[in-house]
């Protein structure tokens, strides 16, 4: 195994106080997750806004300190380690990030940002650093031309194009993709979502990656796990999760995802959850998804699921099977 | 391009320099001052203060008068003092150098504790470390300079010197030139006072530029990228947010130098303040003149580093 993530725990703590600091609450933003990476595999990782995703993916690039569990790179054992320990491991873990406009520093010029892992980690200097940043430039799509640009002269994707070069300077083996796509348009999503591949395929690359689009994940990913405010709910091979999705949650992110043919998109029903997504600072008992979950009975407001672990794992106790209509029960409907 | 951005700013600053001297001079004479009456005394006839006046050239239109002013300014000529018929121009380059010393070592003194303290304050915001500089730093911005200058005075000098340790000499300027060693002694009390004032609100300055820039996605991708924390802060973050500090250094060192008033009146050292404020309960109006041009001046050149600064700070910046 490449990564091996162990029951990762991060909570906020929710403080106040003037001089002495209190803890009032704290914010389960990732509770109890539980996943592992094969060299060469994408995992997919989707859920809703706020749902711990973004979080899950700092914890593991070593960007938050995590409050508790383990997160092992390659066997070596990497949870908290002080940032001058860190840094041996950034140049095998890369992230690149969501927004390709605020993460790259204005005031740099484009050169500058792709070669900096390369300089701080003494790679390369000179004109071979050059050489090295202009062969990075081309091989993801930029004029090598451009070099001394600042990052305003580029449009969103040429700018995400120069994310995804900075963090293949250093040839890492993993490569955090935090939402890379959906800053994008949907034209441009498809670009870098082939070029991540192409890559993946040249250099042996592992991904772990993030969205909230169902068919942007299914595209790139092997395997595909569903978060439900900071815990795993769904964890499956991505066609399998396409195809047979087991739980509830799962079922009813499927039935929102667009789809492109009109006719089939008429047949469809949509599964639509009332309420909104409860505040991770005081999670429902039991299972979490239970207050919104059409199939929810008493023992899952009282007792926790299983965990979602390998192959296809859900946390639920009454997974949906094959052919049953979630709309028909519970509070779902017709697509408005 | 640098030489014709500088060309232009030169230009832009005359400009600048031409509308203060017309609002000063006009100013001048909307106040109820008459230095001709001032300067005869109680007892002169109306005849004695009409002579003076006229040898003054005051009984001029006012018009003809700044004409005749702008005309001798540009000839480098600034005039003579109402009172003791003094050359500005030598009365300014007697002012000038401890005014000069005390501003710019100040400065440097200010801006080193400031953005320092910022950034210590910014890196661990919140922390107890935090909150005792941000209180220090309240509490020497709301204290007078005088009373600052007042208790350095007393406990680095008075106390020490009792204690038969006269390390630090109580007031009066020793020229750079005469002996640079006991410039710097002179002037240690004079920059710590105005420092300390100074500093405080570099200090809530850095700390706040510092804490939106940390806040930046930017930041966290150097990070992740693997930069060494200090030059996380330093390269990527410090840099980019110098920017109000610079912005804020030009302004003040610009007009402190029209004159640290208290300060130099504190520390007895002489300097440009104290040459105004005499001139202007007098009403000596070519002192005041020259005050301002000098002042003027310099306000302009400040703001020049400033600029030249920022393309340094930041090189999408291009000078034009």
């Amino acid at each position: 195994m490449l990564l091996e993530v162990e029951n990762v725990v991060k909570h906020f703590p929710i403080t106040t106080g003037l001089l002495v600091k209190q803890t009032i609450g704290q914010v389960s933003a990732v509770d109890g997750v539980s996943f592992d990476l094969s060299p060469g595999e994408t995992l997919g990782l989707v859920g809703e806004t706020g749902c711990g995703k973004s979080t899950l993916a700092r914890c593991v690039a070593g960007l938050h300190p995590i409050t508790s569990g383990r997160v092992r790179f390659d066997g070596d054992d990497i949870t908290n380690l002080p940032r001058a320990r860190m840094r041996a491991y950034r140049r095998d873990i890369q992230v690149i990030f969501q927004d390709p406009y605020g993460s790259l520093n204005p005031r740099r010029r484009v050169g500058s940002i792709i070669a900096d892992p390369l300089v701080v980690h003494r790679v390369s200097r000179g004109t071979e650093l050059r050489r090295t940043v202009q062969e990075l430039m081309e091989r993801v799509g930029l004029n090598p031309e451009h070099y001394n640009r600042f990052p305003a002269e580029f449009s969103g994707g040429q700018r995400q194009r120069i994310g995804v070069a900075r963090a293949l300077a250093l040839r890492p083996r993993l490569i955090i993709c935090d939402e890379p796509v959906s800053a994008l348009d949907v034209s441009i999503q498809a670009q870098i979502l082939n070029l991540l591949k192409d890559l993946q395929d040249e250099f042996g690359l592992t991904y772990l990656f993030i969205a909230h689009d169902l068919s942007v994940v299914r595209h790139i990913s092997d395997r595909i796990a569903v978060m439900y405010l900071g815990k795993i709910v769904e964890l499956a091979g991505a066609d399998e999760l396409h195809e047979h999705p087991r739980h509830p949650y799962t079922n009813a992110l499927l039935s929102a995802t667009a789809v492109a043919d009109p006719d089939e998109a008429e047949r469809r029903r949509r599964i639509i959850l009332t309420g909104d997504v409860p505040s991770p600072i005081d999670p429902p008992s039991g299972c979490r998804f239970h207050p919104r979950c059409p199939k929810a009975r008493e023992r899952c407001s009282s007792e926790e699921p299983p965990p979602a672990l390998r192959d296809h794992l859900v946390a639920c106790h009454f997974p949906v099977e094959a052919g049953e209509d979630l709309t028909t029960s519970g509070s779902g409907g017709r697509p408005a | 391009m640098l030489r014709r951005f500088l060309l232009r700013r030169a230009l832009l600053g005359v400009l600048v320099l031409w509308l203060v001297t017309l609002g000063t001079f006009l100013l001048f004479f909307v106040a109820p001052s008459d230095p001709a009456r001032t300067l005869a005394g109680r007892q002169a006839t109306p005849e004695q203060v009409e002579l003076i006046r006229h040898n003054l050239g005051l009984d001029r239109p006012i018009l003809v008068q700044y004409l005749d002013y702008l005309n001798r300014l540009i000839h480098g000529d600034l005039g003579q003092s109402y009172f003791s018929g003094e050359s500005i121009g030598k009365l300014l380059s007697q002012d000038f150098p401890p005014t000069a010393s005390l501003v710019i070592g100040g400065a440097i003194l200010w801006v080193v504790i400031g953005v320092g303290a910022g950034v210590i304050s910014a890196t661990r915001a919140r922390s107890l470390l935090d909150r005792v500089v941000t209180f220090l730093a309240l509490a020497a911005v709301s204290m007078p300079t005088f009373v600052v200058g007042l208790l350095l005075l007393y406990f680095l000098f008075f106390q020490l010197s009792m204690a038969g340790a006269p390390l630090l000499p109580p007031d009066s300027y020793v020229p750079l030139t005469d002996s640079p060693g006991e410039w710097a002694r002179h002037l240690i009390l004079p920059w710590i006072t105005l420092a300390m004032v100074q500093a405080a609100s570099y200090v809530r300055l850095t700390r706040g530029s510092m804490l939106d820039i940390l806040g930046e996605d930017y930041i966290r991708t150097a990070r992740a990228k693997g930069v060494p924390e200090g030059r996380v802060i330093y390269r990527h973050g410090l840099r980019a947010a110098l920017t109000p500090v610079v912005t804020q250094l030009g302004v003040d060192v610009g007009t402190l130098i029209g004159g640290v008033v208290v300060t130099e009146s504190v520390f007895g050292l002489g300097g440009i303040g104290q040459a105004v404020v005499q001139a202007f309960v007098s009403g000596d109006l070519p002192v005041i003149m020259g005050v301002v041009v000098l002042a003027t001046t310099a306000v302009v050149v400040a703001n020049l580093l400033v600029d030249i600064t920022y393309g340094l700070l930041d090189p999408r910046i291009r000078l034009t």
